[in-house]
C-alpha cells in the first residue's frame, strides 16, 4: 500500500497531528514532565546525592524555607539589579546603534557584522576572556580607563563594589547588537510616506523622532527587552566563569545559588521549590509584560 | 571482491580481539602527579596485559563531575583516586568497594602506609578499621619561596635592619607577613614584585584551603572533642577568629593585584612568572616547580608555619574501587599491584607522593629531594576538612562566608565564623546528627 493511500482515509487534523506529534511527545517528555516532577519534588525532603533514603512529604516547608532565607533575598536583589542595569543599557545603546545603523553610509554591513559579533560568542567564552580583560595588572580594561582617567590600579573583579559593574558590562557588550538587530528591523518596517509627509508638515527631526520613529520601534524594543529580561533572569555561564559569584557573594545570581543548592549540596526538595518560585516569578512577570506590550502595540 | 571480503574480515575480527582487551578507566584530576601515574601505569600494563585508560578532569570540575557520575551510579569509572573529603560520602552512600577482605586475602597491611594518610584517605567511620581506599598521594598545603631573592645581600640585610632577623623561612604566620610584605610592591630585577600569591578562590574549596592552613595554626578545632558536632566556642574560639583576620590582612598587605579569585594554577602562574615571591599551594606541585626552576629562579621550599601549634591543610587522595564498575576485578588487580612497596618507589621517583612506610622511612628519603623534609614533616601534622557525607553542603558556606569577609571586606571575622556555623548546624540537623 502506498504512502498515499495509507494517509488518504486520514482528515486534515489528523494529519496534524500526526506531524505535531512527535514534538508534542517530546516536549512532554523533556519540558513538561520535569516541570511536573520538580512541583512533586519541592513539596519533599529528597536529597539526590542520598541513596536509599525514600523522600518524605513535607507540605510548604521548602517553600517557607526559600522565602525566609534573608540570603535568597539577597541573591533576588543581585539578580534585579543586573536585570534592570543590563536592560536599561541595551535598551539604549541598542536603539542608538540601531539608528546609526539605519542611515545610509560607506561600510554600513561591515560595521554591522562586527557589532553583532559579541553575540555569536559562547557566554562561558566571554566570561573566561573578559577576566583577563579585567585584569587589574596586564588587562585592557584597565589600561584603556587609565587612558582617559587616571585611576591607578583597581580589581573590577575583586571588588564588591566594581564586581556587579563587571558583569553588566560585559553582559551588556555581549547581547545589545541583540537589541540592535531588532530594533533595526522595526525601524526598517517604518514606512517612509510618514517621514515625508512630516517633512511637509516642518516637523523637526526631534519631533519626527518622537512622533514617528519611537511609537513604530517601541514594540521591537519592548520585544527584544522581553527577550534579553528572561534570559538574563536565567544567566548562569558568563557570571560563573568571570566571578563565581564573588566577591563573596556580590555577584550570586539567582540561577547560581539554584544550581549550588541543587547540584552541589544536592539540596533537591528544597532547590525545586526555589526552582518553582522562580519559574512563577518569570512567567508571572512575563504575562504582565506582554499584555502591557500588547497594549502598546494597539495604541 | 573476494579482496574486499578479506579486509572486512580482517577489520571485524581485529575489532573484536579489540573489545574483548582487558582494560580499567581511572579517573582522576588533571595535574602533573596524575601524568606521573600514567607513566608508571605503562609497568602494571605491561606486567598484567590490562590496559588503563585515564579520564583526568580539570581542578575546578573534578568534584563536580566525580561526584555526579558517582550519585548517578555512572560505570565510566573503574578506579575513582578521589578527594579525601569524599571517603565518607563514597562509604555511606554505597560508592566505594569495602576493601578489607581484598586487603586481608592479598596481605596489604594498612600498617604498611603512614598512619596520618591511612586515617585520612581510607578510613570511614574515621580512624575505625573499615578501609575504602588505599592511600594513593600524600599532599598538604605547603609553601614555596624565591629563594634567589631571598640570598640577596642587599635585600637580606635591608630585612634584618627593618625587622631584626634574618629574611630565611619564616618560623611563623607573623614573620611570613613581614616578609611577604616586604617583598609587595618592591622592584627587583626592573619588574614590580609582590608578596605572596595565596588561595583566594570562590568557586570549589579554594579559599577554604587556605585560610584552614591558618586556622589550623592558630590551634582551631571544628568541634569539641567530647561532644561531636558542638562548634559553638571551637569553631569560632578566639584563635580562629584571629586567624581569618590574619588571613584578610595577608591578603590585603601582600596579594598581587587581581588575586582575588585565585587557587592552584592561578598561584603557580603568579610564581612562574616572577610576581611573587611566595606561593601556597600543594605538595603536588613541587616536583614541577623545582624542576622548571630557569632563568636564575631557584625555588626553596617549606611546610606550612607554626603559630599556636604546627600543622597543615590536609590534601591529597586514595584510589578507591568504584561500586557500579563491571570490571572490579581488574580494578582490584591494579590495587594490588599498586600497593608493591618496589611500585610505590617507583611512584615516589616520578613524582608522585607515595605514602608506603618503606619509602618515607628510607634513609635516602629526606634528602632524595629539596621538599621531601617539608612534605615527611607536613604529613605528621596535618588536618582535614569535614570528611562528613554532607561536605559540600559543608564546604559551600565556608567558600561564601570566608570570601565575603577575607576578599569583599565585608563585615567581621567573627560573623563570618557564625554564619558559617549557623550554616552547618542546618546541615547537620538535616543528616540526623543533629
Amino acid at each position: 500500500m502506498s504512502v498515499k493511500k495509507k494517509f488518504k482515509g486520514l482528515s486534515d487534523k489528523a494529519v496534524g497531528w500526526l506531524f505535531i506529534g512527535p514534538t508534542v511527545l517530546l516536549l512532554l517528555a523533556i519540558n513538561i514532565y520535569p516541570l511536573v516532577y520538580a512541583i512533586k519534588m519541592s513539596f519533599t525532603n529528597f536529597y539526590a546525592n542520598k541513596i536509599g533514603r525514600e523522600p518524605q512529604f513535607v507540605g510548604l516547608k521548602n517553600y517557607i524555607k526559600v522565602l525566609n532565607k534573608e540570603a535568597i533575598w539577597e541573591k533576588m536583589q543581585v539578580t534585579a539589579s543586573f536585570m534592570f542595569w543590563t536592560l536599561l543599557l541595551q535598551a539604549i545603546i541598542g536603539l542608538g546603534l540601531a539608528l546609526l545603523l539605519n542611515r545610509k553610509f560607506k561600510g554600513n554591513e561591515l560595521l554591522t557584522t562586527l557589532i553583532v559579533l559579541p553575540m555569536m560568542l559562547s557566554p562561558a567564552v566571554v566570561g573566561v576572556f573578559w577576566t583577563y580583560l579585567y585584569n587589574p595588572q596586564v588587562g585592557l580594561f584597565n589600561y584603556v580607563v587609565n587612558f582617559f582617567y587616571d585611576l591607578g590600579s583597581f580589581d573590577m573583579i575583586g571588588s564588591s563594589t566594581l564586581a556587579p559593574w563587571a558583569i553588566v558590562i560585559v553582559d551588556t557588550w555581549m547581547w545589545t547588537p541583540f537589541t540592535m538587530l531588532i530594533c533595526l528591523a522595526g525601524l526598517r518596517s517604518v514606512p517612509n510616506y510618514l517621514y515625508e509627509a512630516a517633512e511637509v508638515d516642518r516637523a523637526s527631526k526631534w519631533q519626527q523622532f518622537i512622533y514617528i520613529t519611537l511609537p513604530s520601534v517601541l514594540p521591537f524594543l519592548l520585544l527584544a527587552l522581553l527577550f534579553r529580561g528572561i534570559e538574563n533572569f536565567k544567566m548562569f555561564d558568563m557570571v560563573v566563569e568571570l566571578t563565581s559569584g564573588g566577591p563573596g557573594s556580590a555577584t550570586e545570581l539567582a540561577s547560581i545559588n539554584l544550581k549550588r543548592e541543587a547540584f552541589e549540596k544536592w539540596k533537591t526538595g528544597y532547590s525545586s521549590a526555589f526552582a518553582v518560585i522562580l519559574f512563577v516569578t518569570i512567567f508571572g512577570f512575563g504575562n504582565v509584560y506582554v499584555k502591557v506590550m500588547n497594549k502598546i502595540k494597539e495604541r | 571482491m573476494k579482496k574486499i571480503m578479506i579486509l572486512l574480515f580482517v577489520s571485524l575480527f581485529s575489532f573484536s580481539v579489540n573489545s574483548n582487551a582487558k582494560s580499567i578507566t581511572l579517573g582522576w584530576a588533571a595535574w602533573d602527579p596524575a601524568n606521573a601515574l600514567q607513566e608508571l601505569t605503562k609497568e602494571f600494563t605491561a606486567e598484567t596485559g590490562i590496559e588503563v585508560n585515564f579520564e583526568f578532569v580539570p581542578w575546578p570540575n573534578f568534584a563536580d563531575r566525580m561526584l555526579n557520575e558517582l550519585n548517578n551510579k555512572g560505570k565510566t569509572f573503574d578506579l575513582l583516586i578521589g578527594d579525601s573529603q569524599w571517603i565518607g560520602a563514597g562509604a555511606v552512600y554505597g560508592h566505594y568497594v569495602k576493601l578489607n577482605d581484598f586487603f586481608d586475602k592479598e596481605g596489604i597491611s594498612m600498617s604498611d602506609f603512614s598512619p596520618a594518610t591511612v586515617y585520612a584517605y581510607s578510613t570511614w567511620p574515621k580512624g575505625s578499621k573499615n578501609y575504602y581506599a588505599l592511600p594513593a598521594m600524600g599532599d598538604a598545603l605547603a609553601w614555596a619561596y624565591r629563594k634567589d631573592w631571598f640570598d640577596r645581600p642587599e635585600l637580606k640585610s635591608e630585612f634584618k635592619k627593618k625587622h631584626g632577623y634574618d629574611l630565611g623561612v619564616p618560623a611563623n604566620w607573623n614573620q611570613l607577613h613581614d616578609m611577604c610584605k616586604f617583598f609587595q610592591g618592591r622592584e627587583i630585577d626592573g619588574q614590580k614584585r609582590y608578596g605572596a600569591a595565596i588561595n583566594t578562590e570562590r568557586g570549589s574549596e579554594g579559599i577554604t584551603m587556605g585560610v584552614t592552613a591558618a586556622m589550623y595554626a592558630w590551634g582551631m578545632e571544628y568541634e569539641n572533642p567530647n561532644k561531636p558536632y558542638d562548634m559553638e566556642g571551637y569553631f569560632n574560639s578566639p584563635q580562629a577568629v584571629e586567624a581569618v583576620e590574619f588571613y584578610r590582612k595577608l591578603y590585603e598587605d601582600c596579594a598581587p593585584p587581581g588575586h582575588s579569585d585565585a587557587y592552584m594554577v592561578a598561584n603557580l602562574d603568579a610564581y612562574k612568572s616572577g610576581q611573587v615571591a611566595f606561593q601556597m599551594n600543594w605538595y603536588a606541585f613541587w616536583p614541577g616547580v623545582s624542576k622548571e626552576d630557569s632563568d636564575g629562579r631557584v625555588s626553596g621550599f617549606f611546610a606550612n608555619p607554626k603559630q599556636n601549634v604546627a600543622a597543615a591543610t590536609l590534601g591529597g587522595q586514595g584510589i578507591s574501587v568504584v561500586k557500579y564498575s563491571d570490571k572490579q576485578d581488574l580494578a582490584l588487580e591494579y590495587i594490588k599491584w599498586f600497593a608493591r612497596p618496589d611500585v610505590q618507589q617507583k611512584w615516589w621517583d616520578l613524582g608522585g607522593y607515595s605514602c608506603h612506610n618503606d619509602v618515607l622511612n628510607s634513609p635516602s628519603f629526606p634528602t632524595s629531594t629539596v621538599y621531601a623534609q617539608g612534605f615527611l614533616d607536613s604529613m605528621g601534622i596535618v588536618k582535614d576538612f569535614w570528611q562528613e557525607p554532607t561536605f559540600v553542603e559543608l564546604m559551600l558556606p565556608m567558600q561564601e562566608a570566608i570570601h565575603d569577609y577575607v576578599v569583599n571586606g565585608k563585615g567581621t571575622a567573627k560573623g563570618a565564623l557564625d554564619k558559617i556555623i549557623e550554616e552547618w548546624v542546618e546541615v547537620f540537623e538535616a543528616d540526623g546528627k543533629l
